[in-house]
C-alpha cells in the first residue's frame, strides 16, 4: 500500500492558501501538497473552514490569498470545462429540481465529456450506480429516496464524472464534502473503502471533509487538520493523536486498537 | 468486470413514463391532427377530400383553379392563421419550458421576465397615444405599428429586468424573479392608467389585444414570427443538456463544466425573442407557456431534451385546437383566443394533475 505514493501525476498544491469567506476573518493559511493516489481527509471543528478549503480546491471559490495549482497551473486560469473533466465534487447537499431519476442524475455527471448518448455512456452510469449500491434504484425519482440513498446516488454521479482515465494521463481528483454524513454504518465503511480503493488502484487524488475521526484513521492516508489557529498536514497516523484532538476539539480521548490493529479513539467520559 | 460477462439488460424504462421517442412521435402526431382539424373547420367548412386537393394545388402539384372558394379561403385566410398558430404555440411552449428549467420551478411562466407585460404596455401606448399623434395609423391587433412597438416593448422590459438582476458579475435568478414581479406590476399599473384615459374605441382595441387572437394573421407576419420562432427553437433546443445540469443547482452545474452565465443569458434572450414576436403579432395568449411543459414532464419525465421539443409541439397543438373552437363556437363571430386557451387548458390540466397526483 505504500506504493500508492508512487503514482505519477500532478499534486494539488496549496501555496500559502488563505482560507476564509470574503469580508470575514481569515480562518487558516494552508500550505500543502495533496498527492495523487492518496486519500486525504480534511478534519477540524465546525467553522474551521473545511468546506471553504474544499471549495477552493475545486476552483469554485477564489483563494483569499495565495494560490491553488494543478500541474503548475493555477485553478483560476483553467476553463470550467477542462476542470470538470479532471475533478468531481460531491457537496454536502444537492437539491434536485423536478422528478429526475437516479439514472438521469448520474448521467448528468457525464456532462463535461460531451458524449452523445450511447451504450458506453449508459454502461458508465450503470457501473457507477453499482459501485455505490444504487443500481436497483436506477429508475426511482431521486427526490423520493432516503437521505442516505440520495447521498449514494450523488456519489455515483461524482464517480461517473471522472470514471475514465484522461487520454493524456492527467490525474483525476475526487473532492467530497462530508460524504458519510447521511450514511448508515455499513455504507459509511463501504463508501470510504471504495474511494480509498479508487485512490490506490487508479491513482485518483481523493480529498474528503470528514467529521468521524475513526473513519479518517482507518481510511485516510493523509490528514489536513484545521483548527485552533493552525493547520497541520501529514500522514493521518502522525497528525491525528490524542494530543491533537485535545488541542483542536477540546475533547479528551484514549487510543484503542481495533482487532485488525487500526488505532481508533474513544472519547473519555466527562 | 470479466470480459466474458454477458451485458445484462438493466431497467432503463421508467414505469409510467413515455420513452423520448414515443413522446416526440405523439407530439408530432398531435400537431398534425390539430392542423388537419383546423384546416377543415371554420366559417367556411372544407371537407378532408377538398383539403387534399387544395394542398396539392397549393404546392403546385396540381394546377390551381382560378376562383374555387375553398382554395381562396384556405390559402389566403386559413393557412396563414394555422401557421401563425403553430408558431405561437411552439414559441410559447418552448419559452415556458426554458423559463421553468432556468428558474428550477414548475410555476415559472415566460411572463416572469417581463416580455408579455412590456409588449402589452407598448401596444396600449401605441393605441392611446397613436390616436393623438398619428391619427391615420391602423391600431388594431395585427397591424404593423402594433407588432413593431409591442415587440420592442417586450424586449426593452426584459432587458430592464435582466439588468436589475445583475450582481457580483453574474445574473442572480432569485433577483430576476423579484425584479420581474416588481416591474410587471409597474407595467400593469401603466396599462391600467392607459385604460383609464382611453376612449371607448381605444379601450376596445386594448382589450382585444390583451385577449389575444390569430385573426389578424397575414402571410407577411407569419413569415416574420415563424422565422423568429424557428431561430428561437434552434437556440433553445441546444440548451437542453445545460438546463438538465442546472436542475442540480447553478453551483453544481458550474462544477460539471456548464457555462452557467451563458446559458442564463441565452435562455432569457430566446424567450424574449419567441414570446416577444408571438405576443406582438397575436396579443396575449396565456397559459400555454405554463401548462405545456408541465404536462410533458408528467407524461415523459423532466429531461429537457424531451421537454423542450415536446413543449413546443404540445403548445402548437393547444393553440391550434383552441383557435378552432374560438372561430367556430359562436360563428360567424369569434371568441378571443386567450380566453379559450384558459377555458380548454385549465380543466384538462387539472384532470391531469388529479391523475398524476402522486408525482406532483
Amino acid at each position: 500500500m505504500s506504493a500508492s505514493s508512487l503514482h505519477p501525476g500532478y499534486p494539488l498544491v496549496c501555496d500559502q492558501l488563505g482560507v476564509g469567506l470574503p469580508g470575514r476573518p481569515l480562518l487558516a493559511t494552508v500550505h500543502a501538497r495533496l498527492a495523487p493516489g492518496r486519500f486525504t481527509a480534511i478534519l477540524g471543528p465546525n467553522g474551521a473552514g473545511k468546506s471553504t478549503l474544499l471549495s477552493m480546491l475545486s476552483g469554485q471559490r477564489a483563494p483569499r490569498s495565495g494560490s491553488v495549482s494543478l500541474g503548475g497551473r493555477a485553478l483560476s486560469a483553467m476553463a470550467v470545462l477542462e476542470l470538470a473533466r479532471l475533478r468531481a465534487v460531491l457537496p454536502q447537499e444537492t437539491a434536485v429540481a423536478f422528478d429526475f431519476t437516479v439514472q438521469e442524475v448520474v448521467e448528468m455527471g457525464r456532462f463535461p465529456h460531451r458524449q452523445l448518448p450511447s451504450r458506453h455512456e449508459v454502461r458508465i452510469a450503470h457501473d457507477a450506480m453499482e459501485a455505490t449500491g444504487v443500481a436497483h434504484l436506477a429508475t426511482r425519482g431521486v427526490n423520493t429516496l432516503s437521505g442516505g440513498e440520495r447521498a449514494r446516488a450523488h456519489l455515483a454521479r461524482a464517480l461517473a464524472q471522472i470514471w475514465e482515465p484522461r487520454p493524456d494521463g492527467a490525474t483525476r481528483w475526487l473532492l467530497l464534502d462530508e460524504p458519510t454524513a447521511a450514511l448508515d454504518l455499513a455504507h459509511q465503511h463501504q463508501a470510504m473503502a471504495l474511494v480509498r480503493r479508487w485512490a490506490v488502484e487508479q491513482g485518483i487524488g481523493v480529498v474528503a471533509v470528514l467529521h468521524d475521526l475513526n473513519l479518517a484513521l482507518r481510511y485516510a492516508h493523509d490528514t489536513v487538520l484545521m483548527g485552533a489557529g493552525r493547520c497541520d498536514v501529514g500522514p493521518t497516523g502522525e497528525t491525528l493523536d490524542a494530543a491533537a484532538i485535545a488541542r483542536v476539539w477540546g475533547v479528551e480521548c484514549s487510543e484503542v486498537h481495533a482487532s485488525d490493529g487500526t488505532p481508533q479513539f474513544l472519547v473519555a467520559a466527562g | 468486470m470479466s470480459g466474458l460477462a454477458v451485458v445484462q439488460p438493466f431497467p432503463r424504462r421508467v414505469p409510467g413514463r413515455l420513452s423520448p421517442r414515443a413522446a416526440l412521435a405523439l407530439g408530432l402526431a398531435l400537431v398534425l391532427w390539430a392542423f388537419v382539424w383546423g384546416s377543415t373547420q371554420g366559417a367556411y367548412a372544407i371537407t378532408t377530400a377538398q383539403l387534399w386537393q387544395v394542398l396539392l394545388q397549393a404546392v403546385g402539384a396540381v394546377p390551381a383553379p382560378e376562383n374555387a372558394p375553398e382554395y381562396l379561403v384556405f390559402v389566403n385566410i386559413r393557412l396563414p392563421r394555422l401557421l401563425m398558430g403553430v408558431a405561437a404555440g411552439a414559441g410559447l411552449g418552448l419559452a415556458g419550458a426554458l423559463m421553468q428549467g432556468l428558474f428550477r420551478n414548475p410555476l415559472a411562466d415566460p411572463g416572469l421576465i417581463g416580455v408579455s407585460s412590456g409588449a402589452a404596455l407598448a401596444a396600449a401606448l401605441t393605441i392611446v397615444l397613436g390616436s393623438y399623434f398619428l391619427p391615420d395609423m391602423p391600431r388594431t391587433l395585427g397591424s404593423w405599428s402594433l407588432v413593431i412597438t409591442a415587440f420592442g416593448g417586450g424586449l426593452v422590459v426584459t432587458a430592464l429586468i435582466y439588468g436589475l438582476a445583475q450582481a457580483d458579475g453574474g445574473t442572480r435568478i432569485g433577483l430576476m424573479l423579484l425584479a420581474g414581479v416588481a416591474v410587471n406590476a409597474l407595467a400593469l399599473a401603466g396599462l391600467g392608467y392607459l385604460n383609464f384615459i382611453s376612449t371607448d374605441e381605444q379601450l376596445r382595441n386594448i382589450q382585444m389585444w390583451l385577449l389575444g387572437s390569430l385573426g389578424g394573421a397575414r402571410w407577411s407576419a407569419v413569415a416574420l414570427v415563424g422565422s423568429l420562432v424557428a431561430v428561437a427553437c434552434g437556440l433553445g433546443l441546444a440548451l437542453a443538456r445545460p438546463l438538465n445540469a442546472i436542475a442540480l443547482g447553478e453551483a453544481q452545474a458550474a462544477l460539471l463544466g456548464v457555462p452557467v452565465e451563458r446559458t442564463k443569458r441565452l435562455a432569457v434572450l430566446v424567450t424574449a425573442l419567441a414570446v416577444g414576436a408571438v405576443t406582438a403579432a397575436t396579443g396575449i395568449i396565456g397559459f400555454i407557456g405554463l401548462v405545456a411543459p408541465h404536462w410533458v414532464r408528467l407524461v415523459a419525465g423532466p429531461d429537457h431534451r424531451v421537454v423542450l421539443p415536446c413543449s413546443a409541439l404540445l403548445g402548437a397543438t393547444l393553440v391550434l385546437a383552441a383557435d378552432v373552437v374560438a372561430r367556430t363556437i359562436v360563428k360567424p363571430a369569434e371568441l378571443p383566443l386567450g380566453v379559450l386557451t384558459a377555458f380548454i387548458g385549465v380543466p384538462l390540466f387539472l384532470a391531469m394533475l388529479r391523475q398524476f397526483r402522486s408525482k406532483v
